[in-house]
């Protein structure tokens, strides 16, 4: 099958994750979008790393793997620590400062 | 491409596998000396982290704070040996396998950073501020960031004298990636170093010991846009590397300009597809001008400096743009001055809406914080008119300009833990109405930080404005130095009403107290009136060595 062919479904897994940042209200839930945003760049990172026909596509994958996890130990912390003091994790909620 | 050509990297057919020979795994070469500033400050994290584990609470506090001054100090002794080495100019190359670049810009910008952030541990360690809490000195951290505000826990948390010592080895490991990110000459580096700055910054903005829900809104806002963020620009490094077939930043520089000697048969295909390159050049960008506080993506900037403790807003705001303009300024100048003509028309509305956006909105704002926020976001418009030239002067302009803006940032939010009143920081403009009168000291060194950032002769940023218009104009940018002079002008307003507003207004009956602080906060303060005086009395020597620095290696 047409490598390209996992391109288009990276871009396409991205923009759905982009568009769930924007549209979605739980926190949690947009976190859970910027994750499949990371991992339809990881998908496209191994896709063109078949078509080079060089490892280093997949050896990025990795770090980006470790990245994320890091990034949820991060995330989930303070949307955790957030939904304790609030009793809600809604991004509409969190509007103390306002211009 | 045939198939089997690409899986024999990593697979081995039966029978064959004893054809590759031992000797032809090359040792990849680590020149760590180049790299102690890196490794001496995450050395030290690591070692800080132990510290929680094993030492006593009571000994946490000084153990952590001895140890974050020295690490610095002898990071910047490193980063001062290394250029006196010459490693700035005549022996500038790429160290550690293709994936650190020492040079010139490097090591000005790892300086600066460790400085300021070496001032700005100065304001974390400070305990003088606040009212001692049962008997125990408390600094502006909450006694137990896992505990909800109000809770018993942390009341138990606070009687008990508690402190976040943690805040500690969370900023010597963002430091350590933003000496990194400046430095960084392969797109994967860029990105790891990006995670490891931003990922303690965000829990750094979470943890204040007062008004904590905000500072908690401050962290979740700043990291689901961040990651947001950091997940377009590593969609974008995705598609460059698609396009170039590598993420080392002269191996893609060469494809971009074209000058690529021998194209390999499975690259032809990308490599004439200028979809991946403009789209993943403009996906990098938005993730850099993100971090930088540029007008489209800067919707974070007031709120998280707001709501995050002071004194990591004061870190924040310094060492993060240093290092973010670096990684810029690296990417346009080595990754993609092939493909200047597309990106300097992009670069050119971003600095205009940025300058003239940071400047108009900071008018309306009624809290300091947030005023200085939008400050900021000006001033990263005036940077990027320096990004903008193109020419060698750019780049040296840009490097002072960084110099001297962190420093009267750092010195300024210092100031602003002064002015206290009995709910913590008094951040709203009213409650700043004749501070001259009550305190003139505070009031005249705040006075000499906003005149600095808004350009006046004498000040650091007069020289650093100069610089970068000068360099603009003479790149054939002038129509920005036009609109940059006319936002200066309108920030000056809003810098001098605060001034009129401390000196010429009477001061309110209760009005907030200016604390005294401790040696630790003075000396930061010091040195930022002194950074800010001496660049702009006497810019010509650090204009010099900026200018010695100007040059990237390829």
């Amino acid at each position: 099958m047409n490598p390209v062919n996992y391109l288009y479904l990276a871009a396409l897994l991205f923009t759905i994750g982009a568009a769930g940042v924007l549209i979605r209200r739980n926190a949690i839930v947009v976190f859970m979008c910027v994750e499949l945003m990371l991992n339809a760049c990881n998908l496209a990172f191994v896709t063109f790393s078949r078509m080079h026909g060089n490892l280093d596509g997949q050896i990025i994958a990795f770090f980006t793997m470790v990245v994320a996890a890091a990034e949820v130990v991060v995330g989930l912390a303070i949307i955790v620590s957030v939904f304790r003091s609030r009793h809600s994790a809604s991004v509409d909620d969190a509007s103390l400062m306002k211009l | 491409m045939s198939a089997t050509a690409v899986h024999s990297l990593w697979t081995t057919a039966g029978g064959m596998a004893s054809a590759a020979p031992a000797e032809k795994f090359k040792a990849p070469v680590i020149e760590y000396t180049q790299l102690t500033p890196v490794l001496i400050v995450i050395g030290v994290a690591v070692v800080g982290v132990l510290v929680e584990a094993f030492v006593p609470r009571r000994a946490r506090y000084y153990t952590q704070v001895f140890l974050a001054v020295v690490a610095l100090a002898a990071a910047f002794a490193a980063v001062v040996g290394l250029a006196a080495g010459g490693y700035g100019t005549t022996k500038a190359h790429i160290a550690a396998m293709g994936a650190i670049a020492i040079d010139g810009p490097t090591l000005f910008l790892q300086g600066t950073i460790l400085l300021t952030a070496l001032v700005a541990v100065f304001t974390f360690a400070e305990r003088r501020l606040d009212p001692a809490s049962h008997g125990n000195q408390v600094d502006s951290f909450a006694a137990q960031a896992a505990s909800v505000p109000g809770s018993d826990s942390e009341k138990a948390a606070v009687r008990a004298g508690f402190t976040t010592t943690e805040v500690f080895p969370l900023v010597l490991f963002s430091v350590a990636g933003m000496l990194v990110f400046p430095a960084a000459n392969d797109l994967l580096t860029l990105f790891v170093a990006l995670e490891v700055f931003s990922l303690p910054l965000y829990l750094l903005c979470a943890v204040a010991r007062r008004k904590r829900l905000m500072s908690q809104e401050a962290a979740v806002k700043y990291f689901l846009l961040g990651a947001f963020s950091s997940a377009f620009l590593l969609f974008g490094i995705a598609l460059l590397y698609g396009y170039a077939g590598s993420v080392s930043y002269a191996a893609i520089a060469h494809v971009v300009d074209g000058s690529v000697t021998q194209i390999d048969p499975a690259l032809a295909d990308t490599m004439g597809n200028d979809a991946l390159l403009l789209i993943g050049g403009a996906m990098i960008l938005t993730g850099l001008l993100f971090k930088v506080g540029a007008v489209p993506f800067h919707m974070w900037t007031p709120d998280v400096y707001q709501g995050a403790p002071t004194p990591v807003t004061g870190f924040m705001a310094a060492a993060t743009k240093v290092a973010a303009f670096g990684a810029l300024l690296r990417l346009l100048y080595v990754v993609l001055p092939g493909l200047a003509w597309d990106w300097r028309p992009v670069m050119w509305a971003v600095a205009i809406v940025t300058m003239l956006g940071g400047a108009i909105v900071a008018i309306t704002q009624t809290d300091i914080k947030r005023l200085l926020a939008y400050s900021s976001i000006a001033h990263a418009g005036f940077i990027l008119a320096g990004v903008i030239a193109t020419t060698p002067d750019g780049i040296s302009s840009v490097l002072f300009y960084l110099g001297a803006y962190s420093f009267v940032t750092v010195g300024a939010f210092a100031v602003v833990t002064l002015v206290r009143d009995a709910g913590g920081e008094a951040t709203h403009l009213s409650k700043w109405a004749g501070l001259g009168r009550r305190s003139p000291l505070v009031a005249a060194v705040f006075a000499v930080f906003l005149l600095a950032f808004a350009g006046i002769p004498l000040t650091s940023g007069f020289a650093g404005k100069f610089a970068v218009f000068k360099a603009a104009a003479e790149g054939g940018a002038g129509g920005l130095v036009v609109v940059g002079v006319i936002s200066s002008a309108i920030a000056a307003f809003f810098y001098i009403r605060v001034i009129v507003l401390m000196f010429f207004s009477e001061p309110k009956a209760d009005g907030p107290t200016v604390a005294v602080p401790s040696p630790l906060t003075m000396t930061t303060i010091a040195v930022g009136v002194a950074v800010t005086l001496v660049l702009g009395l006497a810019p010509q020597y650090f204009l010099d060595l900026a200018g010695q620095a100007g040059v990237f290696v390829r």
